[in-house]
Parts: structure tokens; sequence; C-alpha cells
């Protein structure tokens, strides 16, 4: 009997788990999955409870009940990892052997790491909605804010689903038109980026949309300090953006025992695997995924979903001598908010950026287009999420190669796209 | 990709300037890039640039501005300093290496 430790059990690790369930017999292999609580939160919502149409109650389940029978759920916080004892420490001095590791513990935010973002105001007149008390809190000062600055800051490049702070903005004009303050109050949208997003078709779409709705874009902006008493932010550039509520994205690390686990990863706690098989250089014996690892693809649910069957087959073949063939292409895909009853459908992999047409083929959701019917979507996917994705179903027209049907390609060829697919 | 000549040797860079083999580099190419950069090397840049090379050799890969204060010791306020157009990113071209992940 072997056994296979899972570290994480959200987005990416329960998936993880209960295909493994499926896929081996329980005579061959034990599966353990660990967390620190036995709080599932539906990140994605986190989004909606700043303009009270979501509480964090609603958005929680068990994890433990997300798990498969015949999976176990430890309760402890990760210590470190021994990788050539092939053991896991936890905090109250446990150790879990191994044959084959999953880490799926996804990225903590790090706001300290932003001079003066924890000092005076935070919490008061700054927050961010990327942590549950941070959601909730907002939610009190956005009902109480009718007039003024409001600045949407992110402040650093590496952060978990990337379009979330542009869908807040959309968001939050939407909510302040409806309330009748919208002319008492400017937005301004800060970000490191050259655009309103990385890749140029999107950047362009989306940059577009946010002049449309009347928010300044200020780009290229590394955010230094952040300077909650006095109201204003400042780059390293000594540029200055002032507010009278802001709302942040802190900069993101890994998980903490990573840094605390020889060979692991990096200072940051982000795990290097290999960004094809999903396997830790060295190690084939380990695997992570999700926000947990150090690749250049996005740090997004749809990608620990999409990562999780690759980590499943490559698992399951290591698990019988097999060679691991399953390669993982970077496939991400997002619905944004955009307010106004309408949302837009991204879809890429490392090869394709976001391009327009139709998502998963020439008859379905439209893409990189403001439609009502990817806000439906976007809203309808909460139950899969529960219901398919987590239990490890397949779920039709939306698997881990990315569809290149009903994407217009021709447009890689675009003047305005300056690589192109390799 | 475009071929250029660099410290008299013909190399291919990508759209944004990054070598596409950086077993070509040399430190004459580094300051040659450097110079298009607006950046004239001094002997704390040099740090940086051949941390970030060292940090590519050894790990396959440059770190990104946080990871590269953390592991190099240079506040991430220096490193704009030195390298105000982006330092991880700056740095990487002067190196000679790819591109860190999470750079603009």
């Amino acid at each position: 009997m072997r056994r296979i430790l899972i570290l994480g059990t959200g987005t990416g690790g329960t998936p993880v788990a209960n295909r493994l369930r499926r896929a081996l017999a329980p005579d061959d292999a034990s599966i353990v999955c660990v967390d620190r609580d036995d709080d599932h939160l539906y990140q994605p919502g986190l989004l909606y409870v700043p303009f009270g149409r979501r509480t964090l109650p609603s958005l929680t389940r068990s994890r433990r009940a997300q798990l498969h029978h015949g999976v176990d759920f430890v309760l402890g916080e990760v210590d470190a990892v021994d990788l050539e004892g092939r053991a896991v420490r936890l905090a109250d001095g446990t150790s879990l052997d191994y044959d084959y590791l999953v880490v799926a513990a996804g990225a903590s935010l790090a706001p300290d790491e932003t001079e003066g973002l924890t000092g005076p105001g935070w919490m008061e007149r700054v927050f961010t909605f990327y942590s549950a008390e941070g959601a909730a809190a907002l939610a009190d000062a956005f009902a109480a804010f009718n007039g003024g600055r409001l600045v949407v800051a992110v402040l650093d490049t590496l952060i978990k689903c990337p379009v979330a702070p542009l869908e807040f903005t959309f968001l939050a004009e939407d909510a302040l038109r409806r309330r009748g303050v919208r002319d008492h109050v400017e937005i301004t949208y800060v970000t490191p980026l050259d655009g309103a997003f990385t890749q140029p078709i999107a950047s362009a779409r989306l940059g577009g949309l946010l002049a449309e709705r009347g928010v300044e874009l200020v780009s290229s902006f590394p955010t230094a300090s952040v300077d909650g008493a006095a109201g204003r932010i400042e780059s390293y550039d000594g540029r200055r953006v002032a507010f009278d509520l802001a709302v942040v994205v802190p900069a993101h690390d890994g998980p903490g025992f990573v840094t605390r686990s020889p060979g692991l990863g990096d200072a940051l706690g982000f795990i290097p695997v290999d960004e094809s098989t999903l396997q830790l250089p060295g190690h084939p014996e380990v695997f992570a995924l999700g926000d947990a690892t150090g690749l250049s693809t996005s740090k997004a649910g749809s990608v620990a979903h999409f990562e999780s069957e690759v980590v499943v087959e490559n698992l399951v073949a290591t698990f019988d001598g097999r060679p691991p063939l399953a390669r993982f292409d970077g496939h991400t895909n997002c619905f944004l908010e955009l307010g106004h009853g309408e949302a837009l459908l991204i879809d890429f992999n490392r090869d394709v950026e976001p391009l327009p047409g139709h998502y998963p083929g020439p008859v379905g959701l439209p893409l990189l287009a403001p439609s009502r019917l990817d806000h439906l979507g976007k809203l309808a996917f909460e139950s899969l999420y529960w219901h398919a994705l987590l239990p490890g179903h397949s779920i039709p027209g939306v698997a881990s190669p990315m569809p290149t049907r009903g994407k217009r390609l021709s447009m890689l060829r675009h003047p305005a796209y300056a690589g192109g697919p390799t | 990709m475009t071929t250029s000549t660099l410290a008299g040797v013909a190399v291919e860079r990508d759209a944004e300037g990054f070598l596409a083999d950086p077993s070509l580099w040399s430190e004459a190419m580094a300051t040659e890039i450097a110079r298009e950069e607006g950046v004239e090397l001094t002997p704390r840049h040099w740090e940086v640039v051949r941390f970030m090379r060292h940090a590519y050799e050894t790990t396959g890969a440059g770190p990104n501005v946080r990871l590269l204060a953390k592991t190099s010791g240079v506040s991430v306020r220096e490193l704009y300093a030195l390298f105000p157009r982006g330092p991880a990113k700056t740095a990487a071209k002067i190196a000679g290496i790819p591109k860190p992940h999470g750079c603009i």
C-alpha cells in the first residue's frame, strides 16, 4: 500500500484527491489530505461581498464534505516538507510519510511587503477584497462611500486572478451609478502593467471598456508605498495618486512552509515545477498545481482545475511505472464581470493570447465581448464548481487542453500583436 | 527575432531585445545592452547583473523583482533606483537571460 499525500484542499487539491480515489484501488493507495481548517471558500465569490450581493457563510462549505469516501482528511498546519526523507512534518509534531506528494496549498497575501500598507488607515480607508475579512470590511466602507476619489490599485504582477481588480472596478462603477452618486466619484485604476491587462488584444479591449465607463487608467505604476493617513500611493519613480477610498491587491507569497522546506521552492515560497508535467525537477514523486506553483501561467481557479487533470494522469502513470505523458498547455479561462448585467469571457494558453470568437467551439459563449450570456455563465459556474469541478467530474466542453475551434486565430497576425505562437 | 551585432558578435534578439541564446552572452555585450537601456553600469549594477546571471544558471530562470530583492539583499527601492525602467526585466536583459516570470 502506497500513500499519496495532498497538501491543500482547495480548487486544485480537492479534484486531484477525488479523481485519484476513483483511479486507484483502495488496496493499492491511501490518499491523505491535509489542510489547516475545514472551511472551503468559493474564492470567486469574494468579488460580490463588497457590494452586499453575497455573504461569507453563503460562499463557504466544509472541506471534508467535498472529499470522496476513502479520502482521509487531516486537520493541521504544515511545518515543512522533507523531500529526501519523503515526509511532511506538521506544526503539532506529527510526521506523515508519503510515496507521492501533491502540493496544492495556494498563495498567501503579503500586505507587509508594501511600505505603509498595513499602517494607519488599513481596513479603514485602505482595503483588499482578496481576503474574507477584507471583503467583509470593505462592504461597510463601500456602502457609505458616496463621493470622492476611489482608487483600485494592483500592487504586484504575480497575483491571483489578475482580472479580479478590473471586475471590482466595473462592478463598483455600476453600483455607484445605480446609487445615483457616480457623478460625485472619480475612479482611477492603477497597475504596474503597461495597460489594463497583460496581453495586447485583451488589454486594448479592456482599456477601452475602462475609458467608456469614465475610469482613469494609470499604468506602468510600480507601487512603492501606500499612505493611508495622507490618502495617497506613491510609485518607485516618485509619481503619486491621491485617494479617499483605496482598494488594493497586495503582493502574494507561496505557502509559508515552502520556504522552510529545502529544495521545494524559491525564497517567496513558489514551487518551480515543470510547466508541462507539473513534477518537481529531480523529484518525479512530487507534484504541485494551482497558485502555489512558480509557473508563468496566471494564478486562477481555472488553471488549478485544468492542472488537476494533468497531475492525476501523470501521478497515476508514475504510480504504475509508466512515463508521465500528460502535458499542461497553460490553459486559462476567466469570466470577467463588467456590471450592467454583462460579463466578458477570455480563454487562452501559453501560446495563444485571449482572442475574440466563441468558447468552447463555434457555437458557444462569446469571447472577449460584453455579453449577457457570459454574465449568466459566470453565475451558473458556482453550482458547477461544487457539483462537478470539486468532485472531479468532467464538465462537457471544459477540459485541460485549450480549444482553438471557435477562436479568431487570424488575429494573431494583427499588427498590434508583437509576439506570436512558437 | 532580429539579428544584431553586439560586441562584435552577431546575435538573435526578440522583439523586446532579449537574447535568444543566453550562452552567447559576454560582459562586453552587457555594457552595450545597458547603454541601449539608458543605464551606465556601476559596480552596484554589476552585482545585480551577475546575480541575475548566476540565478539563471543555477535555477533556469531569472527572479522577478521581489524575489531578486529577497535573495540578493538589494532592496526593491534601490533596485528601482539602479534600473528605473523595471529592475528584473532590465537586469535580465543586460545579463543576457530570458525575461523573468511576472515581469511586465
